[in-house]
C-alpha cells in the first residue's frame, strides 16, 4: 500500500459502524424527550466505517511517517532520545487510568506518592527546592514560570517590574510566553562567541526588570561560561533568573542549574526524560522554584504528612494553570524512566550526549561551516555547507537526507545564522549510527557540488515529494469539508 | 554497559581521539569548576524491568479504582480496544511536530482529519490540531476575543465549571485581562444579567454547555446582544455531547472550545487530556497553535502541510498570537479514531444510552426522597441534586461499596453546600445503578 492516500472520509459508506455498544436496559427515557431546540439539526458528517477500514486506514498513513524507531532523529533543541518499551506499559496500566482526578486524596495515594516522589527527584537533580507537575508542555511552563516570577514581584509591592530579558538566541518560546505573561520584553544580542554579551546586559539591567530567561548551554549548544556573573548581575539587579529547561540533557550529571543561580526553571519531561513526542504532544513541563518561590506554584500541589500524601491549596499560589494535574500518564512515564537509570545511569546523560555531538561536530567541520569554534555540549548547530557556491542551501541538505534515510536536523533556527543546521545526536544513539550519519552528510556536501539540481529536487524516495506551501496558505483548504467544495 | 547506552570502552576511546581529547572532562571545561556536580543525585539505584513492575504495581494498588458516576470534566466512557493499539504504533508515538512534511504525512493526515472533525461536531469552519486541556483551551478562547477586539474584559458565566473558572483567572491575571461574572438564574446563564454588565469594554462572553450543574443552557436572544455590542460570542462544550445537542454554530458562536476527553479517553486522573479550538474562518489568523492545510507535492499528489505558521512562536516571537508549540497531538489522533469507529450513530447511540442512565438514575434518587431536585431544567449524562443527608458520609458509604460519586459541588463553591453531582455513562449497567439507589435509599 505504498501509495495509499484515501482520507479516512473517503472510505465512508452509509451504514458501516466500526463500535459495539451495550443493549439498553432501562424503559420509557429517551433523547428524543428533550425539547427539539435544544438538539442539533443535522448529523455530524463522521464517517461510517467498519474497525478493519479503520486499522488499515491508520495503520497505512502511519507508513508515511517517521519516528525515533524508524531511524536516526537528530532534530536540535528536542532531544529525540530512546522512549523506553516498559514506560509504555506502566502508563498502560488500569490502576493508573482508571482513577478519576476529583476522587479523595485517600483514594488516590499511588498517584499523589509518584507525583512527590518524582517532584522532589526533579528538584534535586536540578538544585531546586520543589517542583509542580501540573503544566502541560514546555512553553506552559515557561509561562507558568513567570506567572511565579511576575506574582514574587507583585507581592514585594514592586510594580515596576514589567520587562524580561531574552538573549537573541533563545527559543522562540521564550518571548511569545513573556509576552502572554504581559511584560515587555528586551532582547539582548549575543557575542560574537555566541554567548550573553555582559556588557549588553549591564546596559539592559535595571528595576524595571522582573528577570532574565536562558538557556544553558544555549541554543548554540554552547555553554555560557559567564553563568555565575550573569546570575550575579540580575540577582543584583532585582531580577530572578529564568532557566529555560529544553537543553538539560547536556547537564545531567555536571552542573545544576539551581547551583548556576537559576531560581526557576522548567523541564521537558518529553525531552530529557525520554517521554515520547507523540507527534507534537502531549509532553509536560513541570516547573520547579527556590524555595522562597515555593509559596507561588500553581494550586494544587502535593503535600506529604506522616505517610499521608494530600493536596494542598495555597493563598499566595498563581492559581490553577491546568484543569486537573497536568499530563498524568506523561509524568508517571519519567518517573519510570528515572528509576530505570538510577542515581548510576542518570548522572552518564550528559557526558554521552555531549560526547556524541562533539564527535560529530568534528566529523563535519570540513564540510559544513562551523560559525563558532571549540566544544560543543549536546548539540552543535553549523551555518549551512561551507561552499555554498553552488546555491545549495540548508533546506535542499535537509531533504536530502530523507532520501538516506535519517530525519533532518532542526534548521534555520537559530536565527543567529542565515542557514543554521542545528544536531542533535542523543546518548542513545550508538558510534555506528553517527558514523554511518556523518558519512552521508558527507555525501551529501559532495553531491551538493556536483549535483545542485538534483539537490534542489530532493528529496526523490519519500512518500511525497517537496510540497507547494503558497499554495496551502492561499487556498486554506483546513478541512474535508473545504476539501470537497475546492473539488467540486 | 546500561541498555539505554551504546557506549562501548573502545567507542568512547575512539570518539575521544577523533574529538582531541584525552578526557571527556575537556569537553565541559566551559562549566565554572565552583558549580560543577560532583555528587551523586538522590534518586535510588537503577532498577531492573523485574523490579520496576513489582514497584510500580504496589504503587499501583495504593489507588482505588471505582465504578465512576460522576463527571465534572472527566468522563468514564468506554475505551474502544483499536484505539490504543493505534496509538502506540511507533510512527505517530515517537515522531514529533510535522516539521518535515515529506515523512511526516501520517501526522498531517490525521490531523487534517481531526480538524475537519472537530469542525463538523461543532458546526465551526475552522479547527486548530489541539489545545492541551479544555481549561486551557478556553483561556486561549478568551485571548482570541482579546487580540480579535482590543478590548481588555471578559464575562464569564458563573456556570461555567470552576476548574475552567479557575484556569481563566489565572490567564487573565497576568496578561491584564478582567472578568466579570454573569449570574445565573434557575441554573442557567442569566440573560438579563448579561444585559447589564455589557458595554463597549467587553471583548467576549464565555458560557458553558451542558454547564457546571448538567444544565444543557439555551441560548436564545444571547448571540444577538453580544454581537450588537461587537463582542465575541464564546461557547464551551464538551465535545461528545455535540454528537446530539445544538451546535456552537447553531447558537452564533463565533469561537467553540472545551475538552475532548469525553471521546472514549480514560480518566487517569487528569490527563493528558485534549483541548479544541474551533472557530469561524474570519477569526483563523487569531488562533493560536498549530493548523495543517491541504496542497500538492511537486508531481501534484495531494499532500497535507502545516500552514499559517506566522501566527506561531517559533516566526513571530513576542508578536505570536500565543505561546503553545507542544500540544496533545497523539490525543488529536486517539480522537480521531474514536470518531471514525463511532461514527455518527455510535456517537448518538453513547449519548442516548447516557441520557437514558442519568434520568433513570435522577428519578430513582429523587423518588428515596433523600435527594431533592435543585433547578428544574434539561440535562443530559449528568446532573445536580440536594441532600439533606451529611455529604461526607454519602460519599463513605458509596466509597465502601467501591463506588466513585456525589462529588460535593460546595468544595467548589459555599453557595452549594449538600448539592451533590451524579454522572452516567453507557458503560454503567442497570445493575450498577439500582446497587446505587439502593444504598444512597436506605440512608438516614
Amino acid at each position: 500500500m505504498k501509495n495509499y492516500d484515501r482520507l479516512i472520509f473517503e472510505l465512508s459508506v452509509k451504514g458501516r459502524t466500526g463500535y459495539s455498544l451495550p443493549k439498553c436496559e432501562i424503559n420509557n427515557y429517551a433523547l428524543n424527550d428533550l425539547n427539539s431546540t435544544l438538539l442539533r439539526t443535522e448529523q455530524p458528517d463522521l464517517p461510517e466505517v467498519s474497525e478493519l477500514d479503520v486499522i488499515r486506514h491508520y495503520t497505512n498513513i502511519s507508513h508515511k511517517n517517521f519516528g525515533v524507531e524508524t531511524g536516526f532523529y537528530p532534530l536540535g533543541s528536542c532531544t529525540m532520545k530512546y522512549n523506553p518499551k516498559i514506560n509504555e506499559e506502566i502508563a498502560a496500566m488500569k490502576a493508573f487510568n482508571s482513577v478519576h482526578p476529583l476522587q479523595s486524596a485517600s483514594e488516590v495515594q499511588g498517584v499523589l506518592k509518584i507525583y512527590y516522589e518524582l517532584q522532589a527527584m526533579l528538584a534535586d537533580i536540578s538544585g531546586l527546592a520543589a517542583y509542580t507537575l501540573n503544566p502541560f508542555a514546555g512553553a506552559h511552563g515557561e509561562l507558568t514560570g513567570l506567572m511565579i516570577m511576575k506574582e514574587y514581584h507583585l507581592q514585594r509591592k514592586d510594580f515596576k517590574r514589567t520587562k524580561v530579558i531574552v538573549p537573541d538566541s533563545a527559543h522562540g518560546t521564550n518571548p511569545a510566553s513573556a509576552s502572554i505573561c504581559g511584560f515587555e520584553i528586551i532582547e539582548i544580542k549575543s557575542t560574537q562567541e555566541g554567548t550573553v554579551d555582559l556588557e549588553q546586559l549591564k546596559l539592559a539591567l535595571s528595576d524595571e526588570v522582573a528577570g532574565m530567561m536562558l538557556t544553558n548551554p544555549n541554543t548554540l549548544g554552547i555553554f555560557e561560561n559567564n553563568i555565575i556573573e550573569i546570575s550575579k548581575l540580575v540577582h543584583d539587579a532585582g531580577g530572578l533568573m529564568y532557566y529555560d529547561g529544553a537543553n538539560l540533557n547536556a547537564l545531567l550529571g555536571k552542573v545544576r542549574p539551581g547551583d548556576m543561580g537559576f531560581d526557576i526553571m522548567h523541564i521537558n519531561l518529553h525531552k530529557t526524560f525520554s517521554t515520547p513526542h507523540g507527534g507534537g504532544g502531549p509532553g509536560s513541563g513541570p516547573v520547579g522554584v527556590k524555595e522562597f518561590l515555593v509559596p507561588y506554584l500553581p494550586n494544587p500541589q502535593v503535600k506529604l504528612l506522616d505517610g499521608h500524601y494530600y493536596f494542598n491549596w495555597n493563598q499566595d499560589s498563581i492559581g490553577s494553570v491546568s484543569g486537573f494535574y497536568g499530563n498524568f500518564k506523561v509524568w508517571l512515564r519519567a518517573y519510570v524512566y528515572i528509576l530505570t537509570l538510577g542515581k548510576e545511569n542518570l548522572k552518564l546523560v550528559g557526558e554521552y550526549s555531549t560526547l556524541n555531538a562533539n564527535y560529530v561536530r568534528v566529523n563535519l567541520e570540513d564540510d559544513f561551516y562551523l560559525p563558532i569554534k571549540g566544544f560543543s555540549m549536546h548539540e552543535c548547530v553549523f551555518d549551512g555547507l561551507k561552499d555554498q557556491s553552488s546555491g545549495v542551501t540548508t533546506l535542499d541538505v535537509a531533504k536530502r537526507l530523507l532520501d538516506y534515510g535519517f530525519h533532518a536536523p532542526t534548521i534555520y533556527f537559530p536565527l543567529l545564522f542565515h542557514q543554521s543546521i542545528m544536531i542533535e545526536p542523543t546518548e542513545t544513539e550508538s558510534k555506528q549510527t553517527l558514523d554511518d550519519f556523518i558519512a552521508v552528510m558527507k555525501k551529501v556536501a559532495e553531491e551538493a557540488k556536483n549535483d545542485p539540481q538534483m539537490m534542489k529536487l530532493a528529496p526523490h524516495t519519500t512518500p511525497i515529494s517537496r510540497i507547494d506551501e503558497v499554495y496551502a496558505a492561499k487556498k486554506m483548504i483546513l478541512t474535508y469539508k473545504d476539501y470537497l467544495k475546492e473539488n467540486r | 554497559m546500561f541498555k539505554y547506552f551504546p557506549h562501548t570502552e573502545a567507542d568512547i576511546e575512539q570518539m575521544k581521539q577523533a574529538i582531541g581529547i584525552q578526557s571527556t572532562e575537556c569537553m565541559f571545561q566551559a562549566i565554572p569548576s565552583a558549580v560543577r556536580y560532583q555528587k551523586d543525585y538522590h534518586v535510588p539505584s537503577s532498577m531492573s524491568e523485574v523490579e520496576l513492575r513489582n514497584h510500580l504495581e504496589e504503587i499501583g494498588r495504593l489507588n482505588q479504582t471505582k465504578t465512576i458516576f460522576s463527571g465534572l470534566g472527566a468522563y468514564d466512557h468506554y475505551e474502544p480496544s483499536v484505539i490504543n493499539h493505534i496509538i502506540s504504533r511507533q510512527e505517530f508515538l515517537t515522531s514529533y511536530t510535522p516539521y518535515q512534511p515529506e515523512i511526516s504525512q501520517g501526522t498531517l493526515t490525521y490531523i487534517f482529519e481531526y480538524q475537519s472533525m472537530i469542525t463538523s461536531l461543532t458546526g465551526m469552519d475552522v479547527s486548530n490540531a489541539s489545545m492541551y486541556d479544555g481549561p486551557t483551551a478556553t483561556a486561549e478562547a478568551m485571548f482570541m476575543a482579546e487580540a480579535i477586539t482590543k478590548r481588555k474584559k471578559i464575562l464569564v458565566s458563573e456556570t461555567v465549571n470552576p476548574n475552567v473558572i479557575s484556569v481563566l483567572k489565572t490567564y487573565a491575571k497576568y496578561k491584564g485581562l478582567e472578568i466579570e461574572f454573569i449570574n445565573h438564574k434557575q441554573g442557567s446563564v442569566d440573560l438579563d444579567d448579561l444585559k447589564l454588565k455589557l458595554n463597549d469594554t467587553i471583548a467576549g462572553v464565555i458560557v458553558q454547555k451542558p454547564n457546571f450543574f448538567g444544565i444543557i443552557e439555551d441560548y436564545q436572544g444571547f448571540s444577538e446582544l453580544v454581537h450588537a455590542n461587537n463582542s465575541l460570542w464564546i461557547i464551551n462544550a464538551d465535545i461528545s455531547t455535540l454528537g446530539v445537542l445544538r451546535t456552537p454554530t447553531e447558537d452564533d458562536a463565533d469561537i467553540a472550545c472545551g475538552e475532548c476527553q469525553s471521546l472514549g479517553m480514560p480518566v487517569a486522573f487528569g490527563g493528558p487530556y485534549l483541548g479544541y479550538l474551533a472557530a469561524k474562518k474570519v477569526h483563523v489568523r487569531k488562533m493560536p497553535g498549530r493548523i495543517c492545510g491541504q496542497s500538492f507535492d511537486r508531481n501534484h499528489l495531494r499532500s497535507f502541510v502545516l500552514t499559517l505558521q506566522a501566527r506561531e512562536q517559533h516566526i513571530r516571537r513576542e508578536k505570536a498570537n500565543s505561546n503553545i508549540c507542544s500540544n496533545q497531538s497523539l490525543l488529536a489522533l486517539y480522537a480521531t479514531v474514536y470518531l471514525s469507529l463511532m461514527g455518527p450513530s455510535g456517537l448518538k447511540e453513547v449519548n442516548e444510552l447516557s441520557y437514558i442512565g442519568a434520568h433513570y438514575l435522577y428519578d430513582q434518587l429523587i423518588a428515596t426522597k433523600n435527594f431533592t431536585p435543585v433547578f428544574n431544567q434539561p440535562f443530559l449524562k449528568e446532573f445536580v441534586v440536594h441532600t439533606h443527608l451529611n455529604v461526607k458520609m454519602i460519599q463513605k458509604q458509596l466509597a465502601d461499596h467501591g463506588i466513585f460519586g456525589a462529588v460535593h459541588l460546595g468544595d467548589f463553591d459555599e453557595r452549594y453546600e449538600n448539592v451533590i453531582n451524579f454522572c452516567v455513562t453507557e458503560k454503567r449497567t442497570k445493575a450498577e445503578i439500582d446497587q446505587l439507589v439502593k444504598i444512597l435509599g436506605g440512608l438516614s
